[in-house]
């Protein structure tokens, strides 16, 4: 396991970090008592945490931890048999799937789920979906309301790729396009939608040691000038410890611990976790 | 994360699916091409004997059936095997208007469109729950299906059961000096263009990015706000509705509708159509259709008594040589004329 922090990201993220803080008040999200069965099996039993406004709240645990179940509940693709999660104070669980982007949820996939037969520009520009209005009539017969919601959604993405340097690929097909870059389309993709919380769902994967640093960098980056606060699921520790404010740590469905990262790599019951053995 | 620019050069042909046009370079030439076409469109019905302007007619029919077909498989990603049931309730709406009620032929047009349009969102709506080729499945039942229901005879004071409806060919209006199949061309042509525009429009916005994100990968599209069941029934109306005119256009131009004209053989030549002309690709349309309506009067004068096997041997031959419709051709030939320059 890399506990090791990587060079420079911590230091890069503190300064920024602390300003955040300064003016961090209402929590984010509020996981509550989130519990969820399947049949007999319980992959998550009594998870409460918050995530703070502009915080990166890191995820780990060991596999079947029950980390991808609760990411499924906050991207609503799971109900919980009980227990809340709410965003910014709303209960989200009454919502469907489709609805969650425009409530201020953004994710990115395990693996990539790019759409891979458009562009990098018409991905970023599905992104932004849920933060524009058209009808197909509307986009059918290029109503000026429909062309003015295109020109918009036309600036949104162009900033975006600005922001994100897609420049060089931006007209390219995703297909084409080799993995690292294809992560850094679907982070453009979720921003497009202005989300308050970002979903992270494993990003490390895939990636080589080199890349795994770029997207530390990258992740701050998106925290520190895109004003949202990130939940990081991820099982490559190096970029968990290094990026993360605060860690939360899930083992056969229930939260063993909570800190800071210095703390969790101390934590007993989080080192017996993964190395084996321990109390359960 | 590094880019290797070498990888990058040919993704066009890496793709599985034809992408929308977004991904293609844009060239000036491609706007001569289509202002030559148009102009020979328009100079044909005056240099050219009246059976073969009804044939190019009844190709820009097909052509619009089969430009319906591609926004729901081609652009949405959902399969229909029975787009004939379509086309059938097209024909069957502007004859019955025009022979039962005495409805003028160009109110029935609009009136087609909104039914289907309906018809094609409520089939959507259950074939919401259906995937890949039990949704194939779904569709062809509904293409066995309609043939037999327009031959029922509780509906036969309407439809003419077995019989069917002839119609009375129309006349160019205004006093146009035009004879009837030069106005039929004309009206064919019209309607065709407007329904690309719409289509083409369509593909260009945001409701057709979220038809293509839905193709690609449906559970992400939902992440990105995009209720994938009303736009996946969406899609399948507008398909319906277009398909539903071509049908309209086709009765009025054939002057005569019969239920064995819509059988399920219907919905594989336009499914046939789509596919030589290009998945994905709107103007392959009107290639496939010139296939779909020419191709069978080639074998036919190669052998009559093996007509049907001459045209599997062609279609054969056509996938092989092209296995990727017009559109792989075009875009290959369009790559090569590129790289000489």
């Amino acid at each position: 396991m890399g506990w090791a922090d990587p060079k420079g990201m911590r230091s890069r993220m503190s300064a920024a970090a602390d300003d955040i803080r300064a003016d961090a008040g209402q929590p984010v999200i509020e996981v509550r008592d989130v519990t969820v069965r399947f049949g007999g099996v319980l992959a998550l039993d009594g998870v409460s945490f918050d995530i703070r406004a502009g915080a990166i709240l890191g995820l780990i645990g060991p596999n079947g931890a029950g980390k991808t179940t609760l990411f499924n509940c906050l991207s609503r693709l799971y109900t919980p048999s009980s227990g809340d999660i709410r965003l910014l104070g709303r209960t989200i669980l009454r919502q469907p799937a489709h609805k969650m982007a425009g409530m201020g949820i953004g994710r990115t996939f395990q693996n990539v789920a790019s759409f891979h037969n458009l562009t990098v520009r018409d991905n970023v520009r599905v992104g932004a979906h849920s933060a524009s209005r058209s009808n197909v009539a509307s986009d059918a017969l290029r109503l000026p309301s429909a062309r003015r919601s295109e020109r918009e959604i036309d600036r949104a993405a162009q900033e975006l790729i600005d922001w994100l340097e897609l420049g060089e690929v931006a007209d390219r097909l995703v297909a084409g396009l080799p993995f690292g870059w294809q992560k850094r389309v679907e982070l453009a993709r979720a921003m497009a939608a202005k989300p308050k919380l970002l979903l992270l769902d494993e990003p490390a994967g895939g990636l080589n040691h080199d890349e795994v640093q770029e997207l530390g960098g990258l992740i701050l980056k998106v925290r520190d000038e895109g004003d949202v606060t990130v939940l990081l699921v991820e099982h490559h520790m190096g970029l968990v410890m290094s990026v993360s404010d605060r860690v939360v740590v899930l083992n056969f469905g229930r939260k063993i611990a909570e800190g800071t990262p210095e703390e969790m790599q101390k934590h007993p019951e989080v080192i017996s976790a993964y190395l084996g053995g321990g109390d359960e | 994360m590094s880019t290797s620019e070498g990888k990058m050069s040919d993704l066009g042909s890496s793709a599985p699916w034809p992408a929308g046009a977004a991904a293609r370079p844009k060239v000036g030439a491609r706007t001569i091409f289509f202002g030559l076409l148009l102009l020979v469109a328009v100079t044909l019905p005056f240099i050219s004997k009246n059976f073969f302007i009804f044939q190019t007619t009844v190709v820009m029919v097909y052509a619009i059936a089969i430009l319906g077909l591609n926004l729901l498989i081609g652009v949405n990603g959902q399969f229909s095997l029975g787009h004939g049931a379509f086309y059938a309730l097209g024909a069957y709406t502007a004859a019955i208007l025009m022979e039962t009620f005495g409805l003028h032929y160009a109110w029935t047009l609009p009136i087609a469109a909104a039914l289907c349009f309906v018809a094609g969102f409520l089939f959507g709506l259950p074939a919401l729950r259906l995937e890949g080729v039990y949704l194939a499945l779904a569709t062809f039942a509904l293409a066995v299906t309609t043939p037999q229901l327009l031959k029922l005879s509780p509906f036969e004071g309407f439809t003419g059961g077995v019989q069917g409806i002839v119609i009375t060919k129309p006349g160019a209006p205004f006093g146009l000096p035009l004879n009837s199949d030069q106005w039929l061309y004309f009206l064919t042509l019209a309607i065709g263009l407007l329904l690309y525009w719409l289509v083409h429009n369509i593909v260009h916005s945001r409701t057709g990015r979220a038809f293509m994100a839905i193709r690609d990968n449906p559970i992400a599209a939902s992440s990105m706000g995009v209720n994938t069941s009303l736009y996946k029934a969406t899609a399948f109306g507008v398909s319906a509705m277009i398909t539903g005119v071509a049908g309209s256009l086709g009765a009025i131009v054939i002057q005569f509708v019969a239920p064995d004209s819509f059988t399920f053989a219907l919905s594989v030549q336009l499914l046939v159509g789509l596919v030589i002309g290009g998945v994905g690709w709107l103007p392959g349309a009107l290639i496939g259709a010139v296939f779909v309506v020419f191709i069978p009067n080639v074998a036919e004068e190669i052998s009559k008594g093996l007509a049907g096997a001459c045209y599997g041997v062609l279609l054969i031959l056509v996938i092989y040589l092209a296995p990727q419709g017009a559109d792989g051709v075009i875009r290959a030939a369009v790559d090569r004329f590129k790289r000489l320059l």
